[in-house]
């Protein structure tokens, strides 16, 4: 039995619409903008069902007597020996969390080139919010032209952020950051010592590196064939309608469809967003606090994930729609089933 | 002290031959909690369960399915799946190289060291080349059924492959358009720019933590030395003003500050 990690809850950012919004406060200035995530794990994400094409729940047991367990038989504990646990309950953590606030606190600006990307975790596009797109402008702007990155911080759910605030083009990212006891030295690695290597070794290598000079990447060199196959078997056998399943309802995934939304309908929002179109500003008036029980469209990461216990006060969900709070993902089983399942499940075979 | 390999591989490319062993550059410093039942405060079991029937399904039994946009569900069989998964390879395929300024930081997605594995001089070859021809390399493999393509680049002496993430995934900066509007007033730039200056300091990602985690931690230690913890909130501050004055005043506020 694979250990039970305690989920926090997803941490992605809900997609079709800002997962924050606040303000980037520096000296006395403070910019109102939202926040949209930049990239989008676009991998096919497969449901387990039983062999008659049910989907399956996961539920949790005691591990002596199989007792089924409820979201409140259910605690967090911290291994601090083998065997030994300490529990820690939501209201602690929720006293060690950061007061939630809507500022990006820009706290110095540094050389853009100083910033390694090898820190960068997540991307973020900044769009203007409120009335004046004015000192976004200006903020970009002048980051551009002097190469200067912001440093800033921000709380989302219950965690503190590092952020590095980035122009390009007139436009602000903001690339979240790991701290520096995340990212690994090759000494701490023990990787060895460099050695001088023979210069004939280098000019071999040298020449064979210059065979292979290009300048730009090919988007079509990024393409994810293994996934690419596995949507065309899907989507051959859902046209011939071989062992399809038709869902009810409440048996579709809180995370969406298997290919998750499409990058191109978030571009066509993120245009909008930027040309200030759309979204006035109570948009994505997702405070930190709220999208914990954001809609299921916003399609949070599937489950279960690496628990991050970094991340406080959101006990594992079932439906992220379900208002479910503070439940872990066993509950799930006491969800009404809809009273129109008319379709036998058979499995059609072609 | 050292990181065990996640990976063995030979790095590839024309005639050329290296081995090497990967490492995760990213250390997980999260605090891991577990799901205890509450009443014996052990680890829980948790099972598949088909709710149709209540009954548990075991591992060899489940089926995986696809799901279509309109909640269609298709069954795909172990042997279909098998037969969709990149083949198995110990080869780290460099298809070609590019300034190592090519690759935008918005396709990075996981830093990977490389090791030498026997053959270091052969390794450190390498990594004086890229470093010669400011270059880096563009990857292709498949590591745990799964393809990948990266970025090699040298850092700080040593080889890194920078996972990249796949095409459609990134929502490029070049397809967006900036916000527009009246032309900015010269003033203002100047004052703005005065102000970022006035911000200015060298960057020291080590001079940053995870306070939140360090206090979670120390949580989790102190109970578990049986004591009783208590930690204060820090404090917050908050300003509403408005552009050009704010400027100004920003400016003056941070030159009082560094002259402190």
């Amino acid at each position: 039995m694979p250990e039970t990690e305690w989920d926090e809850g997803a941490d992605e950012a809900p997609v079709t619409r800002a997962f924050w919004s606040g303000t980037i406060t520096f000296g006395l200035v403070s910019i109102p903008v939202a926040l949209y995530a930049a990239n989008r794990p676009q991998g096919v994400r497969l449901r387990m069902v039983s062999p008659g094409g049910t989907p399956l729940q996961r539920r949790y047991f005691a591990s002596k007597d199989d007792r089924e367990l409820d979201a409140d038989d259910i605690v967090r504990g911290y291994e601090v020996e083998k065997g030994k646990f300490v529990t820690v309950d939501d209201d602690e953590l929720e006293r060690l969390a950061p007061e939630r606030t809507r500022d990006i606190d820009l706290r110095q600006f540094v050389k853009l080139d100083e910033v390694d990307p090898a820190y960068f975790e997540r991307a973020y596009y900044l769009t203007p919010a409120g009335g004046s797109n004015k000192a976004y402008r200006l903020l970009a702007k002048v980051m551009e032209e002097t190469g200067r990155a912001g440093i800033a911080t921000f709380v989302l759910r219950a965690k503190e952020y590092l952020v590095a605030i980035i122009a390009e083009n007139g436009i602000l990212r903001a690339e979240t950051l790991r701290f520096a006891d995340e990212l690994r030295t090759p000494a701490d690695i023990g990787l060895p010592e460099p050695a001088q290597p023979p210069a004939a070794e280098v000019k071999r290598i040298d020449r064979e590196i210059g065979k292979r000079l290009e300048s730009g990447v090919r988007r079509n060199e990024l393409v994810d064939h293994a996934s690419e196959r596995l949507l065309k078997l899907a989507r051959q056998k859902l046209r011939a309608g071989k062992d399809v399943v038709q869902l009810d309802e409440d048996e579709e995934s809180e995370h969406g469809p298997s290919t998750g939304t499409p990058v191109i309908d978030l571009m066509e929002i993120l245009k909008q967003r930027m040309a200030g179109v759309g979204g006035d500003e109570n948009e994505g008036a997702t405070s930190d606090a709220d999208d914990e029980d954001a809609p299921a469209a916003t399609r949070s990461r599937p489950k279960p994930k690496s628990a991050s216990g970094t991340r406080a006060k959101s006990k594992p969900k079932t439906k992220s729609a379900s208002k479910s709070k503070a439940k872990p993902k066993a509950k799930s089983r006491a969800k009404p089933k809809s009273a129109s399942r008319a379709k036998p499940r058979s499995r059609r075979a072609a | 002290m050292g990181a065990r390999a996640i990976w063995k591989a030979n790095l590839v490319f024309g005639g050329v031959e290296v081995p090497v062993r990967m490492y995760s550059a990213v250390q997980d410093r999260t605090v891991h909690f577990r799901m205890l039942d509450a009443k014996r405060h052990e680890p829980v079991k948790q099972h598949m369960i088909d709710p149709d029937t209540g009954k548990v399904v075991e591992g060899e039994k489940i089926q995986r399915a696809f799901e279509g946009d309109e909640g269609q569900l298709v069954i795909l069989e172990q042997a279909e799946l098998e037969k969709v998964l990149p083949k198995p390879s110990r080869e780290i395929e460099i298809t070609r190289f590019l300034p190592d300024d090519a690759i935008s930081h918005e396709w990075y997605d996981r830093p990977y060291y490389l090791g030498p594995d026997e053959e270091e001089a052969r390794y450190f070859a390498v990594v004086q080349a890229l470093r010669k021809r400011k270059v880096e390399g563009l990857a292709r493999w498949v590591m745990r059924n799964k393809e990948y393509a990266g970025a090699l680049r040298v850092e700080g002496g040593y080889l890194m492959l920078i996972t990249l993430r796949h095409a459609g995934e990134v929502i490029p900066a070049s397809a967006l358009e900036a916000p527009s509007g009246r032309e900015l007033d010269a003033r203002e730039i100047a004052m703005a720019r005065q102000l970022v200056e006035s911000m200015e300091d060298r960057f020291d990602i080590a001079a940053w933590h995870d306070e939140y985690r360090e206090r979670v931690r120390e949580l989790v230690e102190a109970k578990a030395a049986g004591k009783v913890v208590k930690f204060p909130r820090a404090p917050r501050k908050k300003t509403e003003l408005s552009l050009a004055e704010v400027l100004e005043r920003s400016v003056a506020a941070t030159r009082e500050r560094k002259r402190a």
